[in-house]
């Protein structure tokens, strides 16, 4: 019954994307990436969401090396990172790690070292919980793609 | 496609993020845009075939032969927040080129600050985007590209006619003015997206004509 796993697994997916919407980890934005993708860009979502963790883990991994310094005080630097990770964050849908963002600049204009560093903490956990169920998410939609593929060769 | 070459209008959308750039396209090509994108201000002057140099001869076209601009752009779209040059920098110099100041320019921001949008205008943007960018923006654009159209039809169209009566003189100086008026006048009249941006456009034109760009100055990125 290939068929109804194709269905069950586009309910699962469904229920997943309903949860973090509910969770605020995505927002309306994501929805909107979903809508551009079509027949002629069928991997679009995926596209830029791959680019996104390959920048993000690099911003991630700069914030941290500056934070790391020991007589750090680029703030202005750290300011840059920032707004660029908030800017892809918000063009992808990323509520929840955009927001940690806005409280990590914060801190940085601020010059607060310590907020700085909680907030960067903050940030590497809510990065890390996006990225599983975005992953997660991928799967789910693999899966039914082959199994709808499968039944009906000819269907998307 | 069935959609004739008349109708495939090429943009140039400029942004230093990779994301927003592969949105922007995607975006763009949804609404049956050719697209460009580049990742700065210095890539998209060269596009256009733009060079630094070529400013300070104010008589000479600042578009150098070699590089002279192959494909026809009718809408440039910008981020504001760049590295090196922004995208205010990128628009002022677009309207300081005599050969690129009609085309319509768009700034896209992540920023919502009132004081950079209406330099922006001010400068001759024609519409400012918040990013994230959503298709109904992008529905925005087309009125521009076709007024920036109608325009240059119009001044095609008044040179043909010159170039008619340059012969035999048909008509009486009076009465050709009076026929390029009554044109222009009923160009205007078919502008769907009426008086706000007929009050944008009147109070831009002086701004526009300002001798600025003729002064020869170099400007310094």
């Amino acid at each position: 019954m290939l068929g109804l796993g194709a269905d069950r697994l586009r309910a699962d997916m469904n229920r997943l994307l309903a949860l973090l919407f509910h969770q605020g980890v995505l927002d309306e934005q994501f929805l909107q990436l979903q809508q551009l993708q079509d027949e002629t860009s069928p991997n679009f979502v995926c596209e830029v969401v791959n680019i996104y963790f390959h920048e993000s883990e690099k911003l991630l991994r700069n914030l941290r090396g500056l934070l790391m310094e020991r007589d750090f005080s680029d703030y202005k630097k750290m300011g840059i990172h920032l707004n660029q990770f908030m800017g892809s964050s918000s063009s992808i849908g990323a509520k929840r790690v955009r927001n940690v963002c806005v409280a990590f600049r914060a801190a940085s204009e601020q010059n607060n070292r310590a907020g700085c560093l909680r907030a960067l903490e903050l940030l590497e956990n809510e990065y890390c919980y996006l990225k599983n169920k975005l992953h997660e998410l991928f799967q789910i939609e693999q899966q039914r793609v082959l199994a709808a593929g499968a039944r009906y060769p000819m269907q998307n | 496609m069935g959609i004739s070459t008349e109708s495939q209008f090429h943009v140039l959308a400029v942004d230093d993020s990779l994301i927003d750039r592969k949105l922007i396209e995607r975006l763009l090509k949804t609404s049956s845009y050719q697209v460009t994108t580049v990742d700065s201000g210095t890539k998209a002057l060269e596009f256009l075939g733009v060079h630094e140099d070529d400013q300070s001869n104010s008589d000479i076209p600042s578009v150098s032969p070699n590089t002279h601009q192959e494909v026809e752009v009718n809408l440039i779209i910008t981020d504001y927040c760049m590295p090196g040059m922004t995208g205010y920098d990128l628009l002022r110099k677009i309207k300081e080129s005599s050969s690129l100041r009609n085309i319509p320019v768009v700034i896209m921001s992540s920023e919502n600050v009132p004081s950079r949008i209406s330099r922006c205008l001010e400068e001759g943007a024609e519409e400012f985007f918040l990013k994230p960018v959503r298709p109904s923006d992008v529905n925005r654009l087309r009125p521009h590209i076709m007024k920036t159209k109608l325009k240059d039809q119009q001044e095609d169209k008044q040179e043909n006619k010159e170039e008619e009566l340059g012969k035999p003189e048909f008509q009486s100086r009076e009465e050709k003015e009076e026929q390029q008026q009554q044109q222009h006048h009923h160009l205007q009249q078919q502008h769907s997206n009426g008086n706000k941006r007929k009050a944008l456009e009147e109070g831009l034109s002086p701004d526009r004509t300002r001798p600025r760009y003729n002064n020869g100055l170099t400007t310094v990125v």
